[in-house]
């Protein structure tokens, strides 16, 4: 108080002075939190999934098939437990690369981007990502973002470095030159960003690894490398030796391409060589839009008429729809129709125009764009990702919330290596990127717990997830995914959503309960077996002693009677209950379901497999030094199965 | 069980002994004869590629007739196949072809064993699995007593023993495998009635008794044999810890059967005692297919009556009050169909759950302690004073 009589009152030009425009990069980094940098570990995370997602979006856009390598260096250890240390991660992919003009645009500055103004199926969506990781980093470490980028495979790459200008929103390159150093990749071009950053490294839930881990479930089509920081510094050179399995590309035996753990890198590999369909672009759905977004369309449209407006700047709008709209919004004192004017509508008018819009019965909007992942690719996926011995998986077909089109799948692995004791776990995707956070903030989860798993003889507790050996993944796809913020980690709870995933899991549950049982009818009829068999020796030793009959020979016939009986017991169940017949007959041959029993699989998605087997791995790896090293036992190495058809 | 000495011991009993053993003989064979056929059925149809498969009459209360006319409880037809492809009867179906095949093995060494040691004889560990022939010896009896039934023959017959219970004393001599018994000079602990009490292993011999008092527990029998009631009373004098044991049974039967002593019961006056001599007098659902062997249809019941209390002027401190269970098992007795045309039972029953209490024989020494045997059961004798 004492201060401000001191003070001159300040006057409106006093503090007009003050007032200036904040830049959208000054209220990101004081507000970091809003995009998913509240803390070093999740910086860690969304500096790497904002590249590996415009990756991936930017390859499959090329009509690339997607390798991409994730390295994470520790350039300074935490100094303790509490305090981030530094690091520098580098993303490489083999994507179409970026043409030298718009480096500084796309990763120079905050909302940039192709994917915003569009109604289209993309990862990212609204283009702040990857230059707010930059800017991040250099906020942290006074560090610019190092990229090369090769958009052209017959000439030189570019090496620029980039700073950023919170203030103005404006990037500034510190070096920009061309150079040769750039690492080969299978198409010739592509893009590598390095930021350093102070962060943490850290396995568990919601690491770095987890998320790639899922990215490659939910897309199968891409090959992700991941060097993490313990083995950055490992010596890659016997990596061929490791890689002998996956070459061996024998046509008889298909096999299980499965994530495996090298000395210095963990591979995710392919499983699926096809890209996703390409998305159409789409027009907004009337039922989609507000009343002050349709305004603003009014105002910047280019067109001049109605009935050209709502021709092209929406979808499904008939001109059957425009006459009725036009007529219910026309007064006594102005007629409106498909001719009239832009310019001549006011507010008071078009918001006329607005309810009658909301009012008529429009179709729902198309649905081409919506590209799913696949029920083949997810169970891909899934086999490469989960060590299970029961897949299947379900595609809905698309629905409609609020406008916006959708589509829901889910996948479902049971047993295994999966631990029993423990709730599902439940892997969560929106336009295939992960969901990591706030599980149980999102719609997808509260679907899993809506869902009665009983009925699919897993155990539940009231009001929670099933308990089991199970791993539940969700997908949902749509032209715009709702969101519960801006950092994207959990989808939003529309009824019409929750429905969708609710069906697609219980389509799911439907096939999973039905190989429980299944497998609980054979290993009963198997334990029934060993019973016979564990007491005929008993017994026949005592008919000897009684009768003086030979042993053997009434262990044999007794033995061939007990192999008699179970088999006839496991044929007069198929006879009598249809039910167990066609179920095992039906279970193997659907497409949708894979059963793995000792490393043996059902069904084609082998194919993929295979033609993946022939796949070239990177030869990057001749670049490096060669130096002889043993190779070393790794945690979770887990190469190739064998794996043979599963007779219907 | 020196069962070849006996033969060879010379002594003034040769004739009885020799034709005791040569039954015995005949009995092992025709025993030994029956298990063989048991399994020479399994090995038949296991070779010929059919369901081995024996039966096994059903011991259950559903499966036991009463048999008016002869006033025993008999086992009724009804059996139950016992299959070695059957989920729940393999394991069962080796346990008897194993015990089958041990008792084949006393028979052929002219040996006994008590259940106990037939648990142990076939007790091991199945080959190539943690699984062990036998859990306990409760799954062992069991199957012996599966085996008595399905092979026709008894407990005795198959050279198993129970654990003996029961003592005896009074004036009478037996001959126990071939050694002399003088139950009058059996001091204070008296003479232990063996399992086995069939002819080939005991002869009776100087009968010189007028009845046998039975009583329910040693307690009470240490009283009488204190205060030399036997001697007094010229009788016999046994207990049978309880419900008796098999050997008490048979021996009380032979007593009766074949030197007509009448059989007197002195029993607590609660449910356990009256199904107690429930089971002596008409014998019991268990071993209803032993009964024309062990029931003695004339028994009586001398007391404690219900009456008692008033009758001989008791305290109110003997009282025990009946319990819920005391109460439903009174009523289901009361309803076996052998209690239910017998009015003084019926009376009985109902004047003990009108009283609302029991009482133990012991409950009688609050008047004297020797009360029992000099007032209670003399004049209760002398009157006739029973109900059967």
């Amino acid at each position: 108080m004492a201060k401000k009589k001191s003070k001159p009152r300040a006057t409106a030009e006093s503090m007009a002075s003050k007032q200036r425009e904040i830049s959208v990069s000054e209220f990101f980094a004081k507000n970091r939190h809003l995009l998913g940098f509240d803390n070093p570990r999740k910086a860690l995370l969304t500096t790497i999934k904002e590249a590996v997602d415009n990756a991936l979006d930017a390859c499959e856009e090329a009509e690339i098939l997607p390798d991409i390598e994730v390295k994470i260096e520790e350039l300074e250890a935490p100094p303790s437990p509490t305090k981030p240390g530094r690091y520098k991660v580098t993303i490489t992919d083999n994507g179409p690369g970026i043409v030298r003009r718009q480096v500084e645009n796309i990763f120079g500055k905050l909302l940039y981007g192709s994917k915003f103004h569009r109604l289209k199926m993309s990862r990212g969506q609204q283009g702040i990502g990857i230059s707010a990781a930059g800017m991040y980093g250099l906020m942290t470490t006074g560090k610019p973002m190092v990229i090369h980028t090769k958009p052209n495979k017959k000439k030189a790459a570019h090496h620029i470095e980039l700073a950023m200008d919170t203030s103005k929103n404006q990037p500034e390159v510190t070096i920009d030159v061309e150079t040769d150093d750039f690492p080969e990749t299978s198409t010739g071009t592509g893009t590598m960003v390095a930021i350093i950053l102070e962060a943490r490294f850290q396995r568990g839930k919601t690491s770095v690894e987890a998320y790639l881990e899922q990215t490659a479930i939910a897309n199968p089509h891409a090959k992700i490398t991941f060097i993490p920081p313990d083995k950055a510094s490992e010596d890659p050179t016997l990596e061929a030796d490791e890689q002998a399995p996956e070459s061996n590309g024998d046509e008889e035996s298909s096999e299980i391409v499965r994530t495996a753990e090298y000395a210095d890198r963990i591979e995710y590999p392919r499983t699926i060589a096809e890209l996703p369909t390409e998305t159409e672009e789409i027009k907004p759905h009337p039922y989609g839009v507000e009343l002050g977004n349709f305004l603003r369309l009014l105002k910047v449209t280019d067109e001049k008429q109605l009935a050209g407006f709502f021709k092209n700047e929406f979808c499904r709008v008939p001109p059957s729809v425009v006459k009725e709209v036009t007529k219910k919004a026309s007064s006594s004192k102005k007629t409106i129709t498909g001719q009239t004017y832009i310019s001549t509508i006011d507010n008071a008018a078009a918001e006329k125009l607005y309810k009658a819009l909301q009012d008529s019965k429009l179709r729902s909007p198309p649905t081409d764009c919506l590209a799913p992942i696949g029920v083949r690719q997810m169970l891909a996926g899934m086999l490469k990702g989960v060590q299970a011995e029961f897949y299947t998986a379900s595609t809905r077909n698309p629905a409609v919330y609020r406008g916006n089109p959708f589509q829901i799948e889910a996948a479902v692995a049971y047993g295994g290596d999966l631990p029993g004791d423990q709730q599902a776990r439940v892997i969560r995707f929106a336009n295939r990127v992960p969901l990591l956070y706030q599980q149980s903030a999102c719609c997808s989860f509260k679907s899993v717990v809506d869902t009665s798993w009983r009925n699919y003889n897993m155990s539940q507790p009231r009001g929670g997830s099933p308990v089991g050996p199970l791993v539940i993944m969700i997908h949902m796809a749509s032209v715009w995914v709702p969101f519960t913020s801006e950092s994207k980690e959990a989808i939003a709870d529309y009824d019409e959503i929750r429905k969708e995933m609710k069906l697609a899991l219980q389509d799911c549950g439907r096939k999973l309960g039905q190989y429980i049982r299944r497998r609980q009818k054979m290993k009963r009829e198997g334990e029934r077996r060993d019973v016979f068999e564990r007491y005929i020796g008993e017994i026949s030793r005592a008919c000897n002693a009684l009768t003086g009959t030979d042993t053997k020979e009434l262990y044999e016939a007794l033995m061939k009677q007990a192999k008699r009986r179970t088999e006839i017991a496991d044929a007069q169940l198929d006879e009598e209950g249809k039910f167990i017949k066609d179920e095992h007959g039906k279970l193997a041959k659907e497409e949708d379901v894979i059963i793995v029993q000792n490393g043996a699989v059902a069904n084609e998605v082998q194919d993929a497999a295979k033609q993946e087997a022939v796949a070239k791995p990177s030869k990057r790896s001749t670049k490096k030094s060669a130096k002889k090293k043993v190779v070393k036992k790794v945690r979770k190495k887990k190469t190739t199965e064998k794996a043979s058809l599963f007779e219907g | 069980m020196a069962k070849k000495k006996t033969t060879k011991k010379p002594s003034g009993k040769k004739r009885t002994k020799k034709s005791a053993a040569s039954s015995r003989k005949e009995r092992d064979a025709k025993t030994a004869k029956s298990l063989e056929g048991l399994a020479e059925g399994i090995v038949k149809s296991a070779l010929s590629g059919r369901e081995p498969k024996m039966d096994v009459p059903t011991r259950s209360a559903g499966n036991t007739k009463w048999n008016k006319s002869k006033g025993i409880l008999q086992m009724g037809s009804a059996a139950q196949e016992r299959q070695l492809f059957n989920m729940g009867q393999a394991r069962k179906f080796m346990q008897t072809l194993l015990h089958g095949q041990g008792i084949s093995n006393l028979i052929e060494q002219e040996k006994t064993l008590s259940l106990r040691g037939m648990y142990y004889s076939g007790l091991h560990t199945i080959q190539g699995t943690k699984e062990k022939t036998f859990n306990d010896q409760t799954e062992s009896d069991g199957i012996l007593e599966d085996l008595e039934v399905s092979i026709g023959a008894l407990r005795e017959e198959l050279h198993v023993f129970a654990k003996k219970r029961g003592t005896m004393v009074g004036n009478i001599t037996i001959i126990d495998s071939g050694d002399t018994i003088d139950c009058r000079r059996m001091g204070s602990g008296g003479y232990a009635i063996p399992s086995i009490c069939e002819p080939d292993v005991i002869q009776f011999e100087n009968v010189e008794a007028d009845f046998v008092l039975h009583v329910e527990k040693d307690t009470v029998w240490q009283r009488f044999n204190e205060d030399k009631f036997w001697k007094t009373h010229n009788c016999i004098l046994t207990e049978g810890s309880g419900q008796p044991p098999r050997g008490v049974r048979r021996m009380l039967h032979r007593l009766n059967k074949e030197h007509g002593l009448p059989i007197i019961c002195l029993l607590d006056c609660d449910p356990w005692g009256h199904y107690i001599y429930s089971v002596i007098k008409q014998g019991s659902i268990s071993l209803a297919f032993e009964s024309e062997r062990l029931a003695i249809p004339e028994a009586k019941f001398l007391g404690i009556r219900a009456k008692d209390y008033e009758a001989c002027g008791l305290s109110d401190d003997v009282k025990i009050d009946l319990n819920d269970r005391d109460k439903t098992r009174a009523k289901q007795i009361a309803e076996y169909p052998w209690f239910a045309d017998r009015k003084q039972w019926q009376k009985e029953i109902n004047t003990m759950l009108r009283n609302g209490f029991k009482m133990e024989v012991e409950s009688l020494i609050t008047k004297d302690i020797s009360y029992v045997t000099e007032t209670y059961v003399p004049e209760r004798l002398k009157a006739e004073d029973w109900i059967s």
